[in-house]
C-alpha cells in the first residue's frame, strides 16, 4: 500500500506529477492550494484583512503623516514638521514677561500661557465627563443584581432596561432636551415639587457636563455593561453563597467577600473598556445637546477633533490630536493593566 | 458534640416528593452514612440539616434544638461540599478563617485554630497558596480543614471524595475515619459509593426514592438486606438475582430455579412454607458461589448448579466468571488461579448458609 500522509500540511502533498517531473494539470494545481491548509486559513481571513488594511491601518499611518503636515483638503498637504503639536501642547511667555534675574527663569511657568487653552480645557471637560464611569459601573451591577432575581417576565424588565441603549441617540437626545428645559422640563417641574428650584441644565457650565453624564447613564446602565455583569453574575458558582452561608456570611458579607472579588474580571474589562471609551467619545451627546457649549464647556477632546478636521479644515491638527488621544489610552490602558489587573481573580476553580 | 434527630422530615418541590416521612437518629460521636443511587434524595436530606434547604414537613433537631427555622451559620454544623466550594480569590489561611472572623473571634485565637487544624490535615505548609495552585485532595483537605476550625457540633460531608482519584478517594477514606477518631464529632456523611459507605459508617442509612430502606451496622447491612434493592445495592459486583419457585419434596423444601435446585436449610424452612409453590426472588452474593474443584466443604444434594462461562474477570487477587446458567446470568467468585476460559462448563457449589430470600412483589427480605 501507498504511504497516504494523515494531514496536509504545506508540503505534504505528494502529487504524482511532481515526483515523476511532468507537468501538472491546472486541476492538479487547484487541488495541491486546496489541500494546502495555510493557503485555506488565509483564504478564511482574506475578506477581514483586507477591510482592515485598506479601511483602518492604511488610513491610521496616513494620519501619522498628516499630523506633520497642514492640509485643508482642498490645497495639497505642506510638511510643517512638529508644528501641530507644539500649536498643541506649546506654551508661549506673555508678553509682560519681564526675564530679568535667574529667579525669574526658575518660576518661568508663572509667566508662560498656553498656546491653546481650549485643548486644556477639553481634556480637563474630557476627564470630568470620565467621572460617570464608576456610576455607571455601580448602577449597571446593581440593576444585573436586579434582573438576575427569578421573577415573574424577568426577560421583559431585561428588555425594557435594555432598550435606551439601542435607541437613537438622536432620539435620545431630543427626549432629554426637553427634560432638562429650565422652565418646561420634567426634571425641574420634579425638583420644584420639592421646594428646589433646578438649574438650568444646559446652559450652565458645571450643570451641562452633570447633565450629559447623567443622560449617559440612563442610555447606558442597562446596556451592554449590564449584560455583562448579568452573565458573570450567573457565573458565580451556587455552592460559594452555600459554603458562605455555612461560615455565617450575612447578605452584605456575601457581596463584599464573593459577588465582588468574583466579578473582579468583568469589572476590570468594563472599566478598561470604559475608559477608552471615555476618551473617545463625548462627541454624539455634546453635538446633540449642548453643541460643545456652553463656552466649550461640554466640548472634548473627541468634539476638538471633530471640530477641527471638519469645521475648521485643520486636518493635521486634527491627525495629531488623534494621535495624542492614541498615545494616552494606550498609557492608560498599560497602567490600568499594570496595577488593576493585580486585583482581578480570574479563576474559578 | 451533639446528636441529630429527624423526625418524620419531609421535601417536596412542588408535587415531586424528593424526602418521604424520614426519620433518622444519629448518636453523639456517631459515623452516619447515608447512600443511595443519585436521585435518591440523600444530598437534599444533608442540605436541609445544614439548613440550605427549606424542611417542608417534620423536626430536625441538633443537640437539644429544634432547628428548622434556623439559618445554617446559628445551627453549629459545618459542611463539606462535593466540589470543595473554597473561595478562589482567598488564600488556604483566609479560607479557613473566614468563618471565623465572621464570628468575631480574635486573630490569635484564628491563628492558633487554623495552624492546630492545618498541621492535622498536613497542610500547614499550604497556607499562603490560593486554591488554584493546589492538587484535588489538597483542595479537598482544606474544605475538611475549613469545617474543623470551626468546632461545630456536627460534621455534613456531601460526597467529599467524589472528585478525587481512585487511589487518594482510598487514602482520604482512611484520613477522614482518622479525623473522625480524633475529634470525636458526629458526621452525617453523604455518598452513592457503597465502598465509601461500608468503609466509613458506624452506621449506614440506606436510601431509595426518599425513603430509607434500612439503618443498620456495615456488617448487618451487608449480611442481612431488608429487602432486594439492598441486598443489590451493597456489596461489589452485586449480588446476583434470580426467581425461584419453592417446592416441597418429602420433608425437604428446595428452590427450583429452573435448571438448577436449591435445598433450603431447616432454619429457614418456617420462613419458607407459606410461599410453597410460589415465585421468590433468590439472592446469592458471588462470593458465596463456589468452584466446585475447590470447594472443600461436604456437597449435599441441593446446592449445585453448572452453567456456561461467558466472561473472566481476574482481578490478581481473585477472578470474576459471569456464568450463565441456562435462564439466569451470575456472577461468581473463584480462585485467582482458576484456569477456566469463557465458554468452559462450570460446576459451582452455593453455601446454602448464606442465601437471601426476598418476596417477589414487595422485594421484602422473608429471612428475617
Amino acid at each position: 500500500m501507498e504511504e497516504q500522509p494523515l494531514t496536509t500540511g504545506r508540503t505534504s502533498v505528494q502529487n504524482p506529477a511532481i515526483t515523476t517531473g511532468k507537468s501538472r494539470s491546472i486541476r492538479e494545481i487547484v487541488m495541491s492550494w486546496v489541500h494546502n491548509e495555510a493557503f485555506v486559513g488565509y483564504c478564511f481571513i482574506m475578506p477581514n484583512l483586507v477591510g482592515f488594511l485598506a479601511f483602518t491601518l492604511l488610513p491610521v499611518l496616513a494620519s501619522l503623516i498628516v499630523s506633520f503636515t497642514s492640509w485643508d483638503l482642498l490645497s495639497p498637504p505642506r510638511f510643517v514638521g512638529f508644528k501641530n503639536f507644539i500649536d498643541i501642547f506649546g506654551f508661549s511667555l506673555i508678553p509682560e514677561a519681564a526675564l530679568a534675574s535667574w529667579t525669574d527663569y526658575l518660576f518661568v511657568w508663572q509667566y508662560l500661557t498656553p498656546k491653546d487653552p481650549g485643548f486644556w480645557q477639553y481634556l480637563y471637560n474630557t476627564a470630568f465627563l470620565m467621572l460617570g464611569i464608576p456610576f455607571g459601573m455601580i448602577c449597571s451591577l446593581f440593576i444585573a443584581i436586579v434582573m438576575n432575581r427569578k421573577l415573574r417576565g424577568i426577560m421583559f424588565f431585561r428588555t425594557i432596561y435594555f432598550l435606551p441603549s439601542i435607541s437613537s441617540l438622536v432620539a435620545v437626545a431630543l427626549l432629554w432636551r426637553w427634560i432638562y428645559n429650565p422652565d418646561y422640563g420634567l426634571l425641574n417641574a420634579l425638583l420644584g415639587f420639592i421646594g428646589i428650584q433646578g438649574p438650568s441644565w444646559l446652559t450652565h457650565p458645571l450643570w451641562a457636563k452633570i447633565s450629559l453624564i447623567l443622560m449617559g447613564l440612563w442610555s447606558g446602565v442597562g446596556g451592554t455593561n449590564m449584560l455583562l455583569y448579568l452573565a458573570a453574575l450567573q457565573g458565580i458558582p451556587q455552592h460559594l453563597y452555600e459554603a458562605a452561608d455555612i461560615d455565617g456570611a450575612n447578605a452584605l458579607h456575601k457581596f463584599m467577600h464573593i459577588t465582588i472579588p468574583m466579578l473582579s474580571p468583568t469589572s476590570f474589562f468594563i472599566f478598561i473598556m470604559s475608559v477608552i471609551g471615555g476618551f473617545q467619545g463625548g462627541f454624539q451627546s455634546a453635538y446633540l445637546m449642548t453643541r460643545g457649549g456652553p463656552g466649550g464647556a461640554t466640548t472634548t477632546l473627541e468634539y476638538y477633533i471633530y471640530n477641527n478636521a471638519f469645521k475648521w479644515f485643520s486636518m493635521g491638527k486634527a491627525s495629531a490630536l488623534a494621535w495624542f488621544l492614541f498615545l494616552v489610552i494606550l498609557l492608560v490602558t498599560m497602567v490600568n493593566w499594570k496595577y488593576g489587573g493585580k486585583k482581578v481573580h480570574y479563576q474559578y476553580i | 458534640m451533639a446528636r441529630v434527630i429527624l423526625q418524620n422530615v419531609w421535601k417536596r418541590f412542588g408535587d415531586a416528593e424528593i424526602v418521604k416521612d424520614f426519620s433518622l437518629e444519629v448518636p453523639d460521636k456517631e459515623f452516619c452514612v447515608l447512600v443511595g443511587p443519585s436521585g435518591c434524595g440523600k444530598s437534599t436530606t444533608l442540605r436541609m440539616v445544614a439548613g440550605l434547604e427549606e424542611v417542608t414537613a417534620g423536626d430536625i433537631i441538633i443537640g437539644d434544638r429544634r432547628v428548622n427555622d434556623l439559618p445554617p451559620k446559628d445551627r453549629d454544623i459545618a459542611m463539606v461540599f462535593q466540589n470543595y466550594a473554597l473561595y478562589p480569590h482567598m488564600t488556604v489561611y483566609e479560607n479557613m478563617a473566614f468563618g471565623l472572623k465572621l464570628k468575631k473571634f480574635s486573630d490569635p485565637e484564628i491563628s492558633m485554630r487554623v495552624k492546630e487544624a492545618a498541621e492535622i490535615l498536613g497542610i500547614a505548609h499550604l497556607l499562603d497558596r490560593k486554591p488554584k495552585q493546589l492538587s484535588g485532595g489538597q483542595r479537598q483537605r482544606v474544605a475538611v480543614g475549613r469545617a474543623i476550625v470551626r468546632k461545630p457540633k456536627v460534621f455534613l460531608f456531601d460526597e467529599p471524595l467524589s472528585n478525587l482519584d481512585a487511589k487518594l478517594r482510598v487514602q482520604m477514606r482512611a484520613e477522614l475515619k482518622k479525623m473522625h477518631e480524633r475529634l470525636q464529632s458526629t458526621i452525617i456523611y453523604v455518598t452513592h459509593d457503597q465502598t465509601e459507605a461500608m468503609t466509613m459508617g458506624d452506621r449506614i442509612c440506606i436510601m431509595k426514592d426518599g425513603s430509607i430502606q434500612q439503618v443498620d451496622n456495615p456488617l448487618s447491612v451487608y449480611e442481612k438486606p431488608d429487602n432486594r434493592f439492598v441486598g443489590g445495592f451493597i456489596g461489589s459486583p452485586p449480588m446476583n438475582f434470580m426467581e425461584a419457585e419453592v417446592i416441597v419434596r418429602g420433608e425437604e423444601c428446595f428452590l427450583n430455579e429452573g435448571m438448577f435446585e436449591i435445598a433450603v436449610r431447616r432454619r429457614y424452612k418456617d420462613n419458607v412454607m407459606p410461599y410453597v409453590n410460589k415465585k421468590l426472588i433468590l439472592g446469592i452474593r458471588p462470593e458465596d458461589i463456589h468452584d466446585k474443584l475447590s470447594f472443600t466443604l461436604n456437597l449435599k444434594e441441593g446446592n449445585v448448579m453448572s452453567g456456561m462461562v461467558d466472561v473472566v474477570e481476574p482481578l490478581g487477587s481473585e477472578i470474576f466468571l459471569h456464568v450463565n446458567t441456562g435462564k439466569n446470568e451470575i456472577i461468581c467468585r473463584v480462585d485467582a488461579h482458576s484456569k477456566v476460559q469463557p465458554n468452559n462448563i462450570i460446576e459451582l457449589v452455593v453455601d446454602t448458609r448464606k442465601i437471601h430470600l426476598f418476596e417477589a412483589e414487595t422485594g421484602c427480605s422473608i429471612l428475617q
